[in-house]
């Protein structure tokens, strides 16, 4: 997250928003964001909606055994197609910057 | 004989540095995150160290409380470099299949939900609200564990 935050100008010169969505609640979200400093959108999805619709769920990893989303990113283009994932087998490697702007250039 | 061995508290003190600065230092960077080779080299270090001091303790003249204690922070050392490379490397897998993702080229399923303005947004919006005055190429959706 950190590394995007710091990579957003390119993102935003190459066309892209970042978007990261969990199951923290909004003001979770807004805690983090203010000190962490993050300034693109911060999606709240407590009740697994999205993170269902994508088949990202990860069971009982959460607080008091709930639900959490597993990490994972999408590039989708303009018509809403996916152009690009990772799906990470080692939720310690996370998707870089430098690829994410190299899959972007696919984008027409 | 009082002297300190201080091998072993060097060792002890760099176990725990390496251990805790990950989540607090090293994941912070994708070069020391992804691969967790600054803490595996703390650790190096730090075993060298240990093992150092439990040769000091079991050398003639130290006395038996000396090779207790020594072997007690040995032991807590080691187990917390294995408990590191247990985390790193076989709970950090422990991940769903999620063979039901959407695939490259597949359509991206819609969804709305709230932000930290508490409004909805939808997966829509987020694709035709432009960035600098110009239509987005692109959004890129990074689902993360979240800070609960």
């Amino acid at each position: 997250m950190r590394s995007i935050q710091k990579n957003l100008n390119q993102f935003n010169d190459a066309g892209i928003r970042p978007v990261a969505i969990s199951v923290d609640s909004p003001e979770q979200s807004r805690d983090l964001c203010q000190k962490a400093g993050y300034t693109f959108p911060f999606l709240s999805d407590p009740k697994l909606e999205a993170i269902t619709r994508y088949d990202l769920v990860h069971k009982g990893q959460g607080e008091n055994g709930g639900d959490i989303a597993r990490p994972a990113e999408f590039l989708i283009d303009s018509s809403g197609t996916v152009r690009w994932r990772m799906l990470t087998e080692n939720y310690w490697v996370r998707a870089r910057p430098e690829q994410i702007l190299e899959a972007a250039k696919l984008l027409p | 004989m009082k002297r300190l061995n201080w091998p072993i508290w060097l060792g002890f003190v760099l176990s725990v540095f390496a251990f805790l600065s990950y989540p607090f230092i090293f994941v912070n960077w994708a070069t020391t995150r992804d691969f967790p080779w600054a803490n595996l080299l703390l650790f190096a270090i730090a075993m060298t160290f240990v093992f150092v001091g439990v040769r000091r303790a079991f050398a003639p003249g130290r006395r038996l409380w000396s090779k207790v204690i020594t072997s007690v922070v040995a032991t807590i050392c080691v187990l917390s470099l294995a408990m590191f490379i247990f985390a790193a490397f076989v709970a950090a897998r422990w991940l769903p299949q999620s063979a039901g993702a959407p695939q490259v080229s597949q359509k991206a399923p819609d969804f709305t939900l709230t932000d930290t303005n508490n409004k909805r947004v939808s997966l829509a919006d987020l694709r035709s609200l432009t960035i600098n005055n110009k239509p987005p190429k692109g959004v890129l959706l990074i689902f993360y564990r979240g800070y609960w």
